[in-house]
């Protein structure tokens, strides 16, 4: 099992290693997933109703006013 | 319509719009290129010869930059439809979670085990394993796609649900219609296919960019003959699933069809209008309308690809908002009297739950069921609202039809001048390839928009308008997003551009044949 887990760590390591166009493509990957991780999901994408609600039923109530309610804003 | 309320509605459609576009980019070249490689790999495993391996492996270098700058671009859809589609996510949950999370768990799967073999297993492991690894990533990433264009195709054919109307979500009854639904099947296939043209005219172009510059002439020839071979089978494809997609547009989405087609009176014999052009001037009366300026039409056309009946009505946007009874087609100021009924039944509803009467109830219920089908239309008192952008979405669609045709003699044209080797001596079409790139992203974003404008205003057809799918928010952090992914994207778009060309240009010259 050991031998196993060592062989797939070297496939992947030597893998890596050995990319000619890897070491730029990395640095774009590694920045591209920080700013849809750390910078839009943090400060700008909050679930609403997650974040805003607590529960199922309160987010159902809340969904089904927001269907129903007094049609002024819609043409 | 509150001014805040537009801004918020139109902010966010252009995020989402930016963001799926751009993600759009990248995906169908990453579906076809997975094909283009695999088939290359497998002439090079069958005949052994080095010249096939040296050729796999400079596409998938190509595959690899594209992948690794699109990957995670779609997981900012899903960010969008939490924080600014609420209503709508919390409206189809069941339906759309149930697809992502199938794409999720297989392009993972996919993405860490298979990739990997393909990119590093060179020389590692066996030529047969390796083959097959490239098959499956191939099969893979396609099959990926599957679940995201079925989510959407239930969008544009809502089928096999349930409207819970105590929890206002849909709930799904049957997992095989959803997947099985002509809407989704079309979608699916449709899409893929002009995924392969495009990743087919991308490497025709770039090898006749070698042919150009006389450079790197066996491998640019040899993949030029598998493109052309591969594109011309699966554009006809694309065409024979195009049609069919336009048919079950007709079934399901008539005011879409009209709007493809420019179609304002229905008409039998309905000609086609091959080619045409709006007047610029909007009709006072009705901002929608428009005369022709020019047109080119095929008769009876319209009607055989409408229900494969030279002689069929086609209805028209005036008989979808006016009705017409001899064609049973009930009228948009009928479908929002029934919308509004549906809306003001599942209020009485959930008020006489909470008042514990259970009598009525059950008769506010039965009202809303009876017009829940009509929901959506309850949003509107103007049905002149209920019709898409009729220009925009008629110059898409043919320009996407136009360009698809031209791919098809493109194809065409590399195939028989590759089989009598004469593409060296055919400068113009060797240019034309280069040049028709990016005509092949533009007819992609042409059919996207087809999809998404033309079946405007409904996010779900007919039960959920985009005015009631986006979540109370402030519009002016989704102004600041839709600046920011325009940059970012930008920025990636370039690095790719970048980064291939510079490949594309290093590549050592391998010999003349």
């Amino acid at each position: 099992m050991t031998e196993l887990l060592k062989k797939i760590f070297h496939f992947y390591y030597d893998g890596f290693r050995s990319m000619t166009v890897g070491k730029r493509l990395w640095i774009i990957i590694l920045i591209k997933l920080f700013i849809i991780f750390a910078v839009f999901r943090l400060f700008f994408f909050h679930d609403f109703l997650k974040s805003n609600f607590k529960t199922d039923q309160e987010r159902s109530n809340y969904v089904i006013e927001q269907l129903i309610k007094p049609n002024t804003n819609h043409k | 319509m509150e001014h805040f309320n537009m801004a918020l509605v139109d902010w966010s459609r252009a995020q989402f719009a930016l963001t799926a576009l751009y993600h759009w980019l990248f995906v169908p070249l990453t579906l076809g290129t997975s094909f283009i490689l695999a088939i290359m790999e497998t002439v090079y495993v069958k005949t052994g010869k080095e010249i096939w391996k040296r050729i796999t492996k400079f596409w998938m270098t190509l595959f690899a930059i594209n992948f690794a700058i699109g990957v995670a671009t779609g997981i900012i859809l899903e960010f969008e439809f939490g924080t600014n589609w609420s209503n709508y996510s919390w409206f189809v949950g069941d339906i759309f979670g149930a697809p992502l999370a199938i794409e999720g768990i297989m392009a993972f799967f996919m993405e860490s085990t298979f990739f990997a073999v393909m990119f590093f297993g060179w020389n590692k492991v066996s030529k047969g394993f390796h083959l097959t690894s490239t098959w499956l990533v191939a099969i893979g990433s396609n099959l990926s796609a599957l679940w995201i264009l079925v989510a959407n195709a239930w969008m544009q054919n809502p089928v096999g649900m349930h409207f819970n109307p105590e929890t206002a979500r849909n709930e799904m009854l049957d997992f095989w219609a959803i997947l099985f639904s002509p809407t989704a099947v079309n979608k699916f296939l449709h899409t893929i296919s002009s995924a392969y043209v495009l990743s087919a005219i991308f490497v025709i172009g770039v090898s006749a960019w070698f042919l150009l510059k006389k450079r790197n002439l066996a491998l640019a020839k040899r993949s030029i003959v598998v493109a052309a071979t591969f594109g011309l089978i699966t554009s006809l494809f694309m065409v024979i699933t195009g049609d069919e997609s336009a048919r079950q547009v007709f079934k399901t989405q008539p005011m879409k069809f009209a709007s493809m087609e420019g179609l304002y009176y229905g008409e039998t014999n309905a000609p086609l209008v091959a080619i045409g052009f709006f007047e610029k001037t909007p009709s006072p009366t009705n901002p929608n309308a428009r005369e022709w300026a020019a047109k080119f039409e095929i008769p009876n056309l319209l009607s055989y690809m409408a229900a494969l009946d030279p002689h069929a009505f086609v209805p028209g946007i005036h008989d979808m908002v006016h009705g017409n009874e001899a064609h049973n087609i009930i009228s948009y100021y009928d479908r929002i009297k029934m919308g509004k009924l549906a809306q003001s039944a599942l209020k009485e509803f959930h008020l006489a739950k909470k008042a514990s009467n259970d009598s009525t109830a059950q008769a506010a219920l039965k009202t809303f069921e009876t017009n829940y089908k009509y929901f959506g239309y309850g949003y509107y008192d103007n049905p002149h609202d209920l019709i898409p952008n009729v220009p925009l979405t008629f110059y898409s669609f043919h320009t996407m039809v136009g360009l698809g045709f031209w791919f098809v003699l493109l194809f065409l044209l590399a195939l028989i001048y590759s089989v009598k080797d004469k593409l060296l001596q055919k400068r113009w079409l060797l240019y034309l390839a280069l040049w028709t790139i990016p005509l092949a992203w533009l007819a992609q974003e042409a059919g996207w928009m087809v999809a998404e404008f033309g079946r405007q205003p409904w996010v779900v057809q007919d039960y959920m308008p985009t005015l009631s799918a986006v979540s109370n928010i402030d519009h002016t952090s989704v102004m600041i997003t839709v600046f920011l992914f325009a940059v970012v994207f930008t920025v990636l778009l370039i690095a790719e551009i970048k980064i291939m060309l510079k490949q594309i240009n290093q590549l050592k010259d391998g010999g003349q044949e």
